[in-house]
């Protein structure tokens, strides 16, 4: 089906993939949590009439218009990326991933862009009733944007709702709903926009923390602090029960996964959680050699968040590469086996089509029948092959958990020390308070990592590896792209800090409210 | 209703609507027009931030349009998205290049310390407005022209010229159809400007300059019309798919489809109408007979791309690898179910418009933009 695999060209289209995805997620987790802020903001405003509280808006609606507009010009490239890297995975898939990018552009897009307009330069064009209506369809809008683009991406981690038609030689449509309503793309988004809104709620804390130190804009730092720590509150604990409902889903549908998040080689009924570990990131599938330099480990603790049992079986990524009876688990080698049956099976029936002979085509489409569910693996050349990156999807999960744990004590804390009025005089907390923004950051990348990284080889999950998945160039030419992409990224994101800081330090109008 | 749809008219129905997003997008590039006026047509500092003001409350429409016609395009008619994306890949790279250093432009342009400078960021609007439209009227030049790929049975595309679609811009008639496009933005956001803007003297130049940009643009567009009555076309055979060239395929689709026809004669007088009245009356209405004619016109370059048993995204290396609306669309169901979403555009055209109506009610003028901290 292809005719060869350049692996310099896959890597290449991955590595540029992940450089812009990445740098789109800078910008998008603020942008969702920010226009929510700004919502509140404007609503308290709107119900006070306190022109204090329009100030403070219209501040915090500045830093929020710099970062959309850097978010915007990372997005554009993602859309259109999936045809140009991944021309072959647009064919194969086009027919249900097409379908949720569309919808985001008609439903989610164009609200973003139409009110935007409106809460940035309609302040004294439309009532104050009609602007504060507009701020919300900007949090709305964008919030929608996220749904439908984890749609997209969680049908990729879970395909379902589609069959692979063997006259086209596609994945096809059989049912949307299936798609919109997948526990993946739900748990996604849930999580996903949550942790938006905890990333915003640290950015406000970040800079208001940092104008206490400086002792400027008092009063509106207390009052932003008071908003923000509230809303990240809330915020950082759905993070964590979505997070851990994430998990759960993923221990069902990508096993492998949740094997490479834990470094778990040899399942065990109970399985203990390693808290902390240094992990040997050497071993292979099927050697004997310690999974880890050093651990420690809460017994039970997986079995407990994977399975909502303690008792349960949770598959390693030997029972995952080399099957496991007594857990009724098919090994990858095996699925190779058949995958390659299913490739071959695919190959004849074309071939009979084409000169016409019914009944050899019949035939081969049978035996492709009997092993449809196998092909993605066919492409595999080895068992290694199909186990992710363990030591970086276990680090990432990690710092990701580890943070998340913090950011809640945090909030917990500067809320507490806001109602009593005492945070003022912390200097050391503050100092805290405008670092978190930083590791909120790398929670967020992390995260990424954690879901991307832990589904190698995969493009879609069991079905198309990466390696299918992308377009016919040379990898001279992705890779050109790729420093483009890299050198303009760069560029644009040095001037939005640039400018960003200077409005920060510019302050908000009206000077020492 | 839609559910017992069958599967050609579907295809139809989506070439339509895909038609539709792409028109309203060549009207919505007025935004890209202006942007290639600013250096030339402004006197000050000040009339240079009215008219980026004015063009910056629509620059996101434009953009969300282009991302709309990419989203429609891939879930209607995906063999074209991977085939095009995928093959013309360094035409495509570099008008998204173009549309990334749009998009931070407005924002950045005067904010203090914004590390490259104003004049940076009003050269990349620039870029957008003339390399960006240039390089989208050559792609969709290709439409006619035919491009350099073949597919494999298994619908993989292989690129077989070393430039990947720049090679598009070297036939004079892609060329012509993307400097029509150019001077046809021009037009347009002149008459977009001198609508929305409250400023003599400035209005009385957008006015001239809408009427010489429209005789900048008539050489192209007769070009691209005279050319494309005479050439050879790619027509399909509706019994089994074959692609073969036929000479004056195009002309036959106008005759075949006389609605076709009367489209884009009342799309080309509508908008030379809009830029008399701008021109030869006090009135700066012109902009909505000329958005209007945009419209139809692009839906008849559309409607003759794509209808009458025509190849829409013809291959020139191998004519059986051709694209049709057939033999590059999404499943039924897919098709079905899309058809259902879409019922949702005319809403948010309602909104869009309603919104537009609010926010432009009263003209923009320099008083309001030092007023205001958030100006551009
Ligand atoms: C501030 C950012 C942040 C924080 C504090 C957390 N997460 Fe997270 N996490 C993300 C930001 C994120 C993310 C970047 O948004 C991801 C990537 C994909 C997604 O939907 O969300 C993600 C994915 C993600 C996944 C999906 C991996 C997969 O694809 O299967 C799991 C299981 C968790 N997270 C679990 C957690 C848990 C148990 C947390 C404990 C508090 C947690 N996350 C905190
Ligand atoms: C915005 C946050 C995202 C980040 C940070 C991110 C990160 C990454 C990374 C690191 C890779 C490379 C993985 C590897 O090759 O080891 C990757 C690949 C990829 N991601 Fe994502 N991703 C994000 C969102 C998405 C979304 C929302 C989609 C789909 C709608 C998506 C689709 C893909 C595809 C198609 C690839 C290439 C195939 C592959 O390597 O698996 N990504 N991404
Ligand atoms: C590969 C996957 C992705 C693609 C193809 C993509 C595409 C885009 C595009 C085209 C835009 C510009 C829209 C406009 O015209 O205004 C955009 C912006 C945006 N996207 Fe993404 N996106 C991806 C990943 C994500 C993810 C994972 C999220 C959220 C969970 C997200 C949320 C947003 C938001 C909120 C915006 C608004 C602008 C901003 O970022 O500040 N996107 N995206």
């Amino acid at each position: 089906m292809i005719e060869q695999i350049d692996l310099g060209l896959v890597n290449w289209a991955r590595a540029t993939f992940a450089l812009t995805a990445m740098y789109h997620w800078i910008f998008v987790p603020l942008t969702l949590g920010l226009s929510f802020l700004c919502a509140f903001f404007e609503s308290i405003y709107v119900r006070t009439g306190n022109e204090e509280w329009k100030k403070l808006t219209k501040f915090w609606m500045t830093l929020f218009g710099i970062n959309f507009a850097i978010g915007v010009a990372t997005g554009i490239i993602l859309e259109f990326e999936f045809g140009t890297n991944w021309s072959n995975y647009s064919w194969m898939v086009g027919d249900i991933f097409g379908a949720p990018l569309a919808i985001e552009g008609i439903f989610a897009f164009f609200l973003e862009a139409t009110f935007f307009a409106v809460m940035f330069f309609g302040w004294d064009r439309v009532t104050k009733k009609f602007h504060l209506f507009s701020t919300w369809m900007v949090a709305v809008g964008s919030n929608l944007s996220a749904l439908w683009i984890l749609v997209a991406n969680g049908w990729m981690q879970n395909p379902i709702g589609m069959t692979f038609n063997p006259d086209t030689a596609r994945f096809e449509m059989q049912d949307l709903w299936a798609v919109i309503s997948s526990p993946v793309a739900i748990g996604h988004f849930t999580h996903a926009t949550s942790s938006g809104f905890l990333l915003a709620s640290l950015f406000v804390v970040a800079i208001s923390c940092w104008y206490l130190l400086k002792k400027r804009h008092i009063q509106f730092a207390k009052r932003s602090i008071a908003v923000a720590c509230t809303f990240g509150l809330f915020s950082s604990l759905f993070v964590a029960f979505t997070g851990d409902e994430h998990a759960f889903v993923t221990a069902r549908t990508q096993p492998m996964k949740l094997a490479a998040m834990e470094a778990l080689w040899d399942g065990q009924a109970p399985t203990g959680l390693i808290a902390v570990g240094l992990v040997n990131s050497d071993k292979k599938p099927g050697d004997e050699q310690d999974p880890f330099a050093f651990s420690v480990e809460i017994p039970g603790m997986l079995s407990l968040l994977a399975k909502r049992n303690i008792e349960s079986f949770v598959p390693g990524i030997n029972d995952l590469a080399f099957g496991n009876e007594k857990e009724q688990i098919v090994g990858v080698a095996e699925k190779i086996r058949r995958g390659r049956v299913a490739v071959a099976s695919l190959g004849d029936y074309k071939k009979a089509q084409k000169i016409g002979d019914d009944a050899t085509a019949q035939i081969a489409l049978r035996s492709f029948d009997q092993h449809r569910n196998f092909l993605g693996y066919g492409y595999l050349d080895s068992i290694e092959q199909a186990v992710p990156p363990v030591a970086l999807t276990f680090y990432a999960f990690r710092v990701m958990v580890g943070l998340g744990t913090f950011f809640i004590l945090l909030f917990l804390v500067f809320l507490y020390l806001s109602v009593r009025n005492k945070l003022e005089d912390k200097p050391l907390l503050l100092k805290l308070g405008v670092l978190s923004l930083f590791l909120g950051y790398i929670a967020q990348q992390a995260g990424w990592v954690v879901t991307e990284v832990g589904r190698q080889p995969w493009a879609i999950q069991d079905m198309l590896p990466v390696t299918i998945a992308r377009s016919n160039l040379d990898a001279g030419t992705v890779a050109v792209t790729f420093f483009m992409f890299l050198i303009l990224f760069t560029a644009l994101l040095i001037a939005e800090v640039k400018i960003m800081t200077k409005q920060i330090s510019l302050g908000p109008k009206g000077g020492e409210s | 209703m839609i559910g017992s749809l069958d599967l050609s008219t579907l295809q139809q129905l989506w070439w339509l609507i895909v038609s539709v997003v792409g028109s309203l997008f060549v009207f919505l590039t007025f935004v890209q027009g202006g942007q290639t006026l600013l250096l030339t047509l402004t006197k000050d500092e000040s009339e240079k931030t009215l008219m980026v003001n004015s063009l910056g409350r629509k620059w996101e429409l434009t953009f969300t349009t282009l991302v709309l016609f990419g989203g429609a395009f891939y879930a209607s008619f995906p063999l074209f998205y991977a085939t095009s994306f995928g093959g013309a890949y360094w035409v495509w790279i570099a008008i998204l290049f173009t549309f990334i250093i749009q998009a931070v432009s407005y924002e950045y342009r005067r904010k203090p310390n914004n590390f490259l400078g104003q004049k940076t960021y009003e050269i990349f609007l620039f870029i957008n407005g003339s390399v960006g439209i240039l390089l989208i009227g050559a792609a969709i030049g290709t439409f006619f022209t035919g491009s350099n790929f073949t597919l494999n049975d298994f619908n993989f595309v292989h690129w077989t010229h070393p430039l990947r679609g720049l090679e598009a811009a070297f036939s004079l008639f892609n060329l012509s159809f993307g400097l029509f496009l150019v001077f046809l933005a021009r037009v347009l956001g002149a008459l977009y400007l001198a609508n929305n803007l409250e400023h003599e003297s400035l209005v009385g130049r957008l006015k001239i300059s809408s009427f010489n940009n429209l005789l900048c643009a008539l050489p192209f567009l007769l070009y691209v019309l005279i050319s494309l009555v005479l050439m050879d076309g790619f027509a399909v055979d509706p019994a089994n798919g074959t692609v073969s060239l036929v000479s004056g395929k195009y002309l036959q689709n106008l005759v075949e489809m006389p609605l076709v026809l009367v489209l884009l004669l009342a799309g080309l007088v509508l908008v030379v109408l809009g830029v008399a009245i701008n021109r030869f009356t006090p009135s700066v209405a012109g902009i909505w007979p000329a958005g209007l004619g945009t419209v139809l016109t692009c839906l008849a370059v559309f409607f003759l791309a794509g209808y009458n048993n025509t190849s829409f995204y013809p291959s020139i290396a191998d004519l059986g690898s051709s694209l049709t609306i057939y033999n590059a669309s999404s499943s039924h169901y897919t098709l079905t179910m899309m058809s259902y979403v879409a019922i949702a555009v005319p809403f948010v055209l309602a909104y869009i418009a309603w919104v537009w109506k609010q926010m432009d009610s009263k003209k923009l003028t320099v008083a309001e933009l030092t007023a205001d901290d958030k100006s551009y």
